[in-house]
């Protein structure tokens, strides 16, 4: 019952993009088209879990076990920069055709809060490792849901008649306002 | 370099939120209210003027391949300053900006300045860099908490301007902070066109 709240929530309720604001600049920057958005979502899921699982495990059996928790931000970042440098370095070598769908939006992906916002979360919301991976599981599925539902009322926007001022960035911070609108339906739901 | 046009520049004409729209996360996160947009700006200029002298001082050890990394930890360790700072003396400002205060690390205006300004300019320039950036940070966070805190508490730094009846409070939840930085950036856009 405990992982249903925890995916519910994650999803829906407190959706990481809407709701927590982590992860703005790819919400902002890659939302153009579906296409691209569907690759940047996928390509921060795969980071996200794991980074979340490594982080974890250092917390848990390194900083903790050994007094260094004041180094958390300074280890996890470097963990999350390694990582998506190790990820970038696989796929070349065992799948091409991923790489090339995913390969442009890896180095973007260290500077993304959202992988460094879930890291933190899963230790202070102190998560065992499966509740761990399945709050980081839901948090990916959120911030892929959020940036194509963005994405697809992008693609609408920009054929719109806009008044002038309000074309670009504007506008799309204001349908991302709507759209946050629509997610605060789900709160009470858990 | 003009130094008075170098402080001036971030507060209107290089805005890293109104006009480079850079760090969204804390921009939309924490400006419930124009204290916490003010503690969180204070925060981010400290880490951002602290980074650049540091950074423009050590530029020419670093190799060119490990610049990005070598960055990034310089930031983080002026992060984790802040951040045990906040814990010991303003450890109720701490606990309103939570998560945000780490994730200053991944803020894309700090590394942003010190990619762009501090690995190529002196330390006097690069400290007047972050401050010009950090304060033109601050005054867009306290200006968005401000107007957020207005339309949907009633009150500005906590002093009541008008009856709670009377505000509309989507305004302080998440859908005001994109809606109400959608607005000002088009205000400012036609400022600065005219």
């Amino acid at each position: 019952m405990s992982y249903i709240i925890i995916i519910i929530g994650a999803i829906l309720v407190n959706n990481i993009v809407l709701m927590q604001f982590l992860g703005i600049c790819p919400f902002l920057g890659v939302s153009k088209k579906i296409s691209t958005a569907i690759g940047m979502g996928g390509a921060v899921a795969f980071v996200l879990v794991l980074a979340t699982i490594v982080t974890y495990l250092i917390q848990n059996y390194i900083l903790n076990a050994f007094g260094l928790g004041y180094l958390q931000t300074i280890v996890f970042i470097l963990i999350i920069a390694a990582l998506v440098q190790m990820v970038e370095i696989i796929l070349k070598k065992v799948s091409p055709p991923m790489y090339q769908a995913l390969g442009i939006f890896l180095p973007l992906i260290t500077t993304n809060c959202a992988i460094l916002g879930v890291a933190l979360l899963t230790i202070q919301k102190e998560f065992n490792l499966v509740e761990g991976v399945v709050f980081a599981i839901s948090n990916a599925i959120g911030f892929a849901l959020a940036l194509i539902i963005f994405a697809g009322i992008r693609e609408h926007v920009d054929m719109q008649n806009v008044p002038k001022g309000l074309k670009g960035t504007p506008i799309a911070l204001i349908a991302a306002g709507i759209l946050a609108m629509a997610f605060m339906g789900f709160s009470g739901l858990v | 370099m003009n130094q008075w046009k170098n402080f001036t520049k971030g507060f209107i004409k290089e805005n890293p939120v109104f006009v480079l729209v850079l760090g969204m996360c804390p921009t939309l996160g924490v400006t419930s209210s124009a204290i916490n947009g003010l503690g969180m700006g204070l925060a981010t200029t400290f880490v951002l003027v602290m980074a650049n002298i540091v950074i423009s001082m050590v530029k020419s050890f670093i190799p060119e391949k490990v610049r990005i990394p070598s960055f990034i930890v310089i930031i983080a360790a002026f992060v984790t300053v802040v951040q045990l700072m906040m814990q010991a003396y303003l450890p109720s400002l701490y606990k309103s900006l939570g998560l945000f205060i780490p994730l200053i690390v991944v803020n894309c205006i700090v590394l942003g300045r010190a990619e762009a300004f501090a690995s190529k300019n002196n330390i006097i320039s690069s400290a007047i860099d972050g401050l010009s950036i950090g304060l033109g940070f601050s005054f867009a966070l306290v200006l968005l908490g401000g107007i957020r805190e207005i339309l949907g508490s009633g009150k500005i730094f906590d002093i009541t301007l008008y009856s709670e009846n009377y505000v509309s409070l989507i305004f302080v939840l998440a859908p005001g902070a994109f809606i109400v930085l959608g607005y000002l950036i088009a205000f400012i856009n036609q400022i600065r066109k005219s």
